[in-house]
């Protein structure tokens, strides 16, 4: 049995207020601490919030910076942590990104790779997309994949990350609550359909799913928590209530990821090369795209 | 009730609550406000809202106005006092005749009289200053009561009644509110009367679109809501002059919901590419 306490922070953010959002981080830290958690993970863009606008090159900070090092610190030995943040790089483009903290230092940060820019959505006009997709190892013995809210509503992300050897699938959002529909179990559209996606991703790629979503108002739209740890065989194994703020902890086994990848063994019997070979073969021949993209053929 | 609720528009009523309240509550607490004001007409939009309001900030902190013209109807005035002795919460009446009639008696020769749409207009936006006067004399945010099938049909006063620091049902079509409002417990007399602006006697929304709400809602659900266009709706069924009808109040109200067009000539102007959301921090310190 390998246990591992993963903590759930979902919190509010004030919008453009970073101090005020690490001293909140800093709080939750301790809490979590007191707790016994080993992986701490909270909310994308938790530390400046989310609806920035032009507030965005004012909160964004580069991956050394020391209010990153200092949560790094404050995290201690024991415990990793996954933060949200506005990145800007060394040639001042600025991403959506994660960063994992551990052992005193930021050991991974990942650009949220697909930028939604439709309906409620304006991310491409204020950031850049990432260039990387990958899995990153952790000092949990794990190896995490972790991406950012849109970023799992597109199939290629949980799966690079699987064929990249990622245990634990580890997704931050900032999802705006919608669709209030009767017709709608739980009455609340946006959270029903994140759920098939976490339990099919973990089914799929027999990882552990780990999703955590924001709550709190900013301008007209609600985010809804409903944070969720969903087990290899899809099983969720805590769902935090909507929209209340707080940390939510919930022990895991790690060996469950080798239980059901022995029961079940989809990823061992995955074929990258046919995969890779034939989408180059879909790309040459003009990417699916209708003929019209093509003028004179 | 006398009024249908069409299938395709109910809503989850205690998630929407729980959204409403927690949105009111998170807007005040962002604002620094304690306390908000609302006009009280005695229809159930705003009566809706002095129900929401009350749950997110406590009775105590909500004023409610109650700002009757003279040719408004008594029964209006019970419904809203009905709804203040439920509730609890603070509530003032302000009479806007003197307003109203001395611009009038002022701007028009003796022999004229105001157009209905003046008048409305006129009332719509007196009750305005009203409101926002109170906001700084009782220290509160104003609560609009505008529900987006009179958004969306331009059935509004620009800068009267829809002037507002936040709308909570907005996003919520009349039917909508009819069914919201049955489940927070809006008194029975003011879910079952006719919605009217109350400019006169006998006066109905539904009378001068026409058309039901239900029928309205059906129509602008389907086409904004649901991106099912003119021929989709025919094939749904919709009489075609209907579906005419409501695009064109549609498309003849854009501006109402939007901010005035400001001419570009800096490098960065307010509302076009300048763009912050509404409260942000300032330097510290």
């Amino acid at each position: 049995m390998s246990k591992l306490r993963v903590g759930m922070a979902q919190i509010d953010a004030r919008l453009g207020d970073l101090e005020a959002n690490v001293r909140a981080h800093r709080q939750l830290l301790a809490q979590a601490r007191g707790e016994g958690v080993d992986l701490l993970v909270f909310p994308e863009l938790g530390l400046t919030g989310y609806m920035l606008q032009d507030l965005n090159a004012e909160v964004a900070m580069r991956a050394d910076d020391p209010r990153l090092l200092d949560l790094a610190e404050a995290a201690g030995p024991d415990l990793s942590m996954v933060v949200g943040f506005v990145e800007e790089s060394a040639d001042h483009r600025l991403y959506v990104a994660a960063a994992l903290l551990e052992e005193g230092r930021v050991a991974h940060v990942v650009r949220k790779a697909y930028l939604p820019s439709y309906g409620l959505f304006d991310e491409r006009r204020f950031f850049g997309g990432g260039e990387v997709l990958r899995a990153v190892d952790s000092r949990l013995g794990l190896r995490m994949g972790i991406s950012i809210c849109e970023d799992f509503w597109h199939l290629g992300v949980p799966l690079l990350h699987a064929f990249d050897g990622a245990h634990v699938l580890v997704n931050i959002s900032s999802s705006p609550g919608r669709d209030v529909a009767a017709a709608v179990e739980g009455g609340l559209g946006t959270a029903e359909s994140w759920r098939p996606l976490l339990r099919t991703y973990a089914m799929l790629t027999g990882s552990y799913v780990v999703f955590v979503n924001r709550v709190g108002v900013e301008e007209s739209v609600t985010f809804w928590g409903g944070s969720e740890v969903v087990d290899p065989g899809g099983q969720s194994a805590y769902r935090a209530p909507l929209h209340d703020e707080g940390l939510f902890v919930v022990e895991i086994d790690t060996d469950e990821v080798r239980r059901q990848r022995v029961a079940t063994p989809l990823m061992r019997d995955e074929r990258p090369e046919l995969l890779l070979r034939q989408l180059e073969r879909v790309i040459r021949s003009g990417g699916g795209l209708p003929d019209d993209t093509w003028p004179g053929g | 009730m006398p009024w249908e609720l069409p299938e395709e528009l109910l809503i989850d009523t205690s998630m929407a609550r729980r959204i409403i309240v927690r949105f009111i509550r998170s807007h005040m607490d962002q604002t620094g406000f304690d306390r908000a004001v609302l006009g009280l007409s005695g229809g159930i939009d705003s009566a809706l809202v002095a129900y929401l309001a009350a749950e997110a900030i406590g009775p105590a902190n909500l004023l409610c106005l109650l700002m009757p013209y003279r040719t408004s109807s008594p029964a209006s005035r019970v419904d809203a006092e009905a709804v203040v002795a439920e509730l609890g919460c603070a509530a003032k009446v302000i009479e806007i005749t003197p307003l109203v009639d001395g611009y009038f008696d002022r701007a028009l020769a003796s022999s004229d009289k105001p157009s209905h749409l003046r008048l409305g207009n006129f009332a719509a936006r007196a009750r305005m200053a009203v409101l926002f006067d109170h906001s700084a004399a009782w220290n509160g945010l104003v609560l609009g009561t505008s529900n987006k099938t009179e958004s969306l049909l331009g059935y509004t006063t620009i800068f009267g009644d829809n002037a507002a620091a936040l709308q909570p049902i907005g996003d919520l079509f009349k039917s909508q509110v009819r069914q919201l409002s049955v489940a927070v417990g809006v008194p029975d007399a003011i879910l079952r009367k006719a919605p009217t602006a109350d400019l006169w006697a006998g006066q109905t929304d539904e009378q001068e679109v026409g058309l039901s709400y239900a029928e309205i809602d059906r129509i602008l659900h389907w086409l904004v809501d649901r991106r099912r266009g003119r021929d989709g709706l025919r094939a749904m069924g919709f009489e075609p002059a209907n579906i005419v009808r409501v695009e064109r109040l549609i498309a003849g109200s854009e501006f109402k919901r939007q901010m005035a067009p400001v001419a570009k000539l800096s490098l960065r102007t307010p509302g076009v590419d300048y763009l912050y959301p509404r409260r942000r921090p300032g330097p510290s310190g």
